[in-house]
């Protein structure tokens, strides 16, 4: 966490490089409040007062004056989300499919992702965006198939936005017509709230994990398009109802799409790999849409130039 | 703990618009919040008075206006409440629910002087 204002930022670091330009400002301007101490206070305690030792609570001349409303009425996320719509606009330029990857820790994603590219990386431009609080373990993971990635460090931070996202994209500048997964931080509740520009996100959920996990944390269920339940080789060893933890995710999300899956024995990988592929395909086709249509319109104007 | 980020990022609103009015000081910051928003109302608070210190904006008072969740049920074909995620339907007891409000994370206004 930066340590002047703890806003998460400090530590962050793409490809081991600090990603710290803190656009936000550390002005620690206190204004004029320091000069409308223009009387002196009967305070017996000897220490200077400055701002924030509870002048609040007294009846200060200064704090008397005729306060106004302002209405504001912004979205808190309205940052985050701008960038995101960036995020998805270039993606969408670029023909690229993206989704954004959510579980807890050691629900398998990373596993999930390298027995994925190794299959599609023939046929498709595959990239991975990793996201962990520290280490290059992950990026360095799927680099070993071949397939190109980028570790975000969060530092403390409990979950990617849309603004490290963009910063990890200027390396992958020749990305295009592929897919591009995030990999976020593994955390069921904070990844909820943050658009990073994906398509989808898919909630990944083990089976080594509790039935009622979408009851728990169904924030992250709400949001998420797509469940995978991942580990399914282990069901006979373990106290998991299939069933029951499909009922919970569709209690908070009716249309939450599932999947089952085992990367140890490749049970249901044809299935996911299948729908990326389908999606990845009309990420393609709508962008080359796009390209015809601009094509006619240029054509078009030149007709029209050529008439004047 | 995203409640940090997202208190940073309320700060940054509230200084914005205290600096182009003018304002020597924030008295209180009126923020509305779902019930069904990704934020929990006591983490937000402290993290916007930890944000906050040293600030135009410290000590401002921090007034949360609660929103309720509602949502649009499908085979009822009209909008019920919605206390929680994974609430069923008070009428049917369903969970064909398109939720339809209380996921604001909203700065109202603020008071300044």
């Amino acid at each position: 966490m930066c340590s002047t204002c703890g806003c998460g930022e400090g530590e962050v670091r793409i490809n081991d490089i600090p990603l710290h330009d803190h656009e936000h400002s550390h002005d620690h301007d206190h204004g004029d409040y320091h000069h409308t101490h223009r009387h002196v206070h009967a305070h017996d305690h000897g220490h200077a007062h400055h701002c924030g030792h509870g002048h609040h609570h007294h009846d200060h001349p200064s704090l008397s004056e005729a306060s106004r409303m302002v209405e504001i009425e912004r979205n808190l996320l309205e940052r985050n989300d701008a960038v995101a719509q960036e995020n998805r606009r270039l993606f969408q330029d670029r023909a690229l499919f993206v989704l954004n990857l959510v579980s807890s820790p050691g629900s398998g994603k990373t596993s999930l992702l390298v027995k994925t590219v190794e299959v599609l990386k023939k046929d498709w431009a595959c990239t991975v965006i990793e996201g962990d609080q520290q280490t290059q373990n992950d990026a360095e993971r799927i680099r070993a198939t071949g397939v190109p990635s980028v570790q975000i460090n969060t530092g403390k931070g409990c979950h990617l936005d849309a603004r490290m996202v963009r910063k990890a994209m200027d390396n992958l500048s020749s990305l295009s017509r592929g897919l591009l997964f995030i990999e976020n931080v593994g955390n069921l509740v904070c990844p909820a709230a943050f658009d990073l520009g994906e398509a989808h996100k898919v909630a990944i959920l083990s089976v080594t994990e509790g039935t009622d996990k979408p009851q728990k944390y169904p924030d992250m269920f709400h949001e998420a398009d797509v469940m995978l339940i991942n580990k399914i080789d282990l069901l006979p060893y373990v106290d998991f109802d299939v069933e029951q933890a499909i009922n919970y995710a569709r209690q908070v999300n009716p249309a939450i799409k599932v999947m089952r899956v085992s990367v140890t024995t490749g049970e249901g990988m044809d299935e996911w790999c299948d729908w990326l592929i389908a999606c990845a395909e009309k990420a393609c086709q709508v962008r080359d849409n796009d390209i015809d249509a601009l094509r006619k319109r240029v054509a078009d104007l030149e007709a029209l130039l050529k008439q004047q | 703990m995203h409640e940090m980020s997202l208190a940073k990022s309320m700060y940054e609103i509230v200084e914005e618009t205290a600096r182009k009015n003018n304002a020597r000081k924030v008295k209180s910051v009126q923020f509305e919040l779902g019930a069904l928003s990704h934020a929990e109302p006591d983490a937000l608070s402290f993290a916007f008075e930890v944000v906050a210190h040293g600030t135009i904006a410290e000590g401002a008072r921090f007034e949360i206006i609660r929103i309720p969740g509602k949502a649009w049920c499908v085979p009822c074909g009209r909008t019920v409440d919605l206390p929680r995620l994974g609430a069923p339907c008070p009428e049917c007891g369903g969970h064909q629910l398109a939720v339809t409000q209380g996921d604001e994370m909203r700065i109202a206004s603020i008071e300044i002087i």
